[in-house]
């Protein structure tokens, strides 16, 4: 797989400048605020706009270098990028959107899509997953070197967005090209990337895997940004009025929400409870572990157990006498957690 | 009761002004008749101005298509140095009086002018030719497509434009793809709103071309020199002129509603919503 280089990239803007390193080898995702420069991030990739200082390389090639002069123009980069509302051509068919960077490769990309059927509408009568479709083969079938997707749900109502972020899930993991993508949600990024790099005003905050995040957050402001643990599993049970899933270390829960094939499960850290005995309470949820990591913020700890990460104050840290390698429980209700993507098995 | 007043009061001011810009109309068409017109365009006085009219109007907005889409669409997607006084100066004709202009054009195009040496030693002359019809008509006229061009443009959303140069599209190539079909609308209504000015063009064509009959008389010189003669070749022309007014000002409607596409905000009809 290609790789992406950001070295000390600067891009003044308007109320701070943007100062970034970076690499993208696989699936990366930038979280954070709006306004925090992600955008102008892809848009630098993408030569849309030019920094004042650092370079950009992708794999052997340079695409931008302040000190050499090099500006590689953005119609030579080959670069895939999604715009936030995807920017198809109004006046042009979805076949001739796809087929805008080159011809005669259309039909594999309409096929991959699932959109041949829509080929010869115009954007402006699809539904917004629809959309994103046609603007994502649009983008693949130039055949780029780097994907980049700029807010990739962010267009889309609650109920689409479980679904396509599914979608989007299992089409990222398909592809040969690393991807940047920017959202301010972060379980967008963590259900979509393999690294999340945490940005506010222009700064990358911390890096690291989405559970690295929510276990051992750097400061206070990743801390309460990062939100909820993701527990990746597989439905295996549906009770009444809950749905069972055999989490991927085999561990058994269950949630208020539907879902069906592989399941993404979002529990925030606040909503898990630590005890050093088995609770014996309405909490349906309980994971026995050791304790993996415990990371302090002030008044606050992050405790891990297994895939889980409880967030308690530091006076309950000290009342239970927590420390790495303990074995604890950690429990939380089925009505705390939310399914965020549901794939249904094929067949 | 003192709504159903209030209200009685606008139909009545609505329908004063409806009439005050009616009436002239209905003159012209009360005092000549179909058969008028067509009888009119044997006389070679009305007929040579048609066609010098017909001639210098469509080499003129020919020559405002060719050079003012360009230059709108840089004076719209680029800001420079000397942008505002770029702008200032591609609308100074709209508010110009036509006097002026016409002055202007011979001193800078005449004899005796400031490019006149120049041009008199390569062998050409300019005023009172047809092509100083055609030159003072583009002058005038300009304006009304450039205007319209730039607001159009400004309109076009720039991710579209990003997006055609990502997926390998040159800026040229943009501009034919993208820019140009989304823009087709806005720039047919800004030609017909430019074509009609610059076929009741008066002033600045009678200093800087005169009237010479089948040269440079235009339909609104003939008319002028007309009426005191022959009424009814001025009722006629003018007819015709209310003809083709009212076909332009309804291709300029039918156009701007073609351009209201989802991604292209609709700019003002007269570009008045252009900052700058």
């Amino acid at each position: 797989m290609a790789k992406l280089t950001l070295d000390q990239i600067a891009v003044p803007l308007r109320t701070f400048q943007l100062e970034l390193s970076l690499e993208v080898g696989s699936t990366v995702a930038l979280v954070g605020p709006s306004g925090a420069g992600k955008s102008t991030v892809l848009n630098t990739i993408a030569g849309l706009v030019k920094p004042a200082a650092g370079s950009i390389r992708c794999d052997e090639e340079t695409w931008f270098d302040a000190e050499r002069g090099v500006f590689v123009r953005p119609e030579d980069r080959r670069v895939g990028l999604v715009f936030q509302d995807y920017a198809l051509f109004p006046h042009l068919t979805v076949r001739q959107n796809v087929e805008y960077a080159r011809r005669h490769h259309a039909d594999e990309y309409l096929d991959r899509f699932q959109i041949r059927h829509l080929q010869d509408a115009r954007p402006g009568s699809l539904s917004g997953g629809e959309r994103q479709r046609v603007a994502l083969a649009r983008a693949l079938a130039r055949d780029p070197a780097i994907l980049l997707l700029d807010e990739p749900l962010a267009a889309l109502d609650a109920h689409t967005k479980v679904d396509v972020r599914a979608e989007l899930q299992q089409l990222l993991a398909g592809l040969e090209i690393p991807t940047l993508l920017v959202t301010h949600d972060f379980e967008d990024a963590a259900a979509l990337a393999d690294e999340v790099g945490v940005i506010v005003e222009g700064r990358l905050r911390q890096t690291g895997t989405p559970a690295d995040l929510v276990a051992q957050p750097a400061d206070p402001f990743v801390a309460s940004f990062t939100g909820a643990n993701l527990l990746h599993g597989e439905w295996c049970a549906t009770g009444v009025g809950t749905t069972g899933i055999r989490l991927d270390d085999g561990t058994l829960v269950s949630t208020t929400d539907d879902g069906d094939g592989a399941i993404v499960l979002a529990v925030y850290p606040w909503d898990v409870t630590i005890s050093t005995t088995r609770p014996d309470d309405s909490a349906m949820n309980v994971v026995a572990g050791a304790i993996t990591a415990i990371t302090e913020l002030g008044n606050r700890a992050r405790v891990t157990v297994g895939p889980l990460t409880a967030e308690i104050t530091v006076d309950s840290l000290r009342r239970l006498g927590l420390r790495p390698g303990q074995q604890v429980y950690a429990s939380f209700k089925a009505t705390g957690t939310r399914v965020v993507a549901s794939r249904p098995t094929e067949g | 009761m003192r709504r159903a007043l209030g209200f009685g009061l606008f139909v009545a001011v609505a329908v004063v002004t409806l009439a005050f810009l009616a009436l002239p109309i209905v003159g012209i068409f009360v005092h000549t008749s179909p058969g008028n017109v067509l009888h009119q365009f044997s006389n070679p006085v009305v007929k040579d101005a048609f066609v010098v009219s017909l001639k210098t109007s469509l080499l003129a907005q020919a020559a405002i298509l060719l050079f003012g889409t360009p230059t709108a669409y840089l004076l719209a997607t680029r800001r420079f140095p000397g942008h505002s006084l770029a702008v200032t100066l591609v609308e100074l004709p709209l508010v110009l009086p036509p006097a002026v202009a016409g002055v202007g054009l011979l001193a800078a195009l005449g004899r005796f002018g400031l490019l006149g040496s120049s041009l008199s030693a390569l062998g050409i002359t300019l005023p009172f030719t047809q092509t100083a019809v055609t030159i003072a008509v583009a002058y005038v006229a300009s304006p009304l497509y450039i205007r319209q061009a730039i607001a159009t443009f400004e309109a076009t959303d720039p991710h579209l434009t990003a997006a055609s140069r990502t997926l390998g599209a040159g800026p040229v190539r943009t501009f034919f793809r993208v820019v140009l079909p989304l823009a087709r609308g806005g720039l047919i209504a800004g030609l017909a709103l430019s074509f009609a000015r610059g076929l009741g063009e008066f002033g600045a064509t009678i200093m800087f071309a005169g009237s010479l009959q089948k040269v440079t008389q235009t339909l609104p010189l003939a008319i002028y020199q007309e009426f005191a003669v022959n009424f009814d070749a001025s009722l006629a022309m003018g007819a015709v002129l209310v003809l083709i007014s009212a076909v332009l000002l309804l291709t300029l409607r039918i156009a701007l509603s073609w351009r209201s596409s989802p991604s292209t905000r609709s700019p003002s009809l007269f570009g008045l919503s252009s900052s700058s």
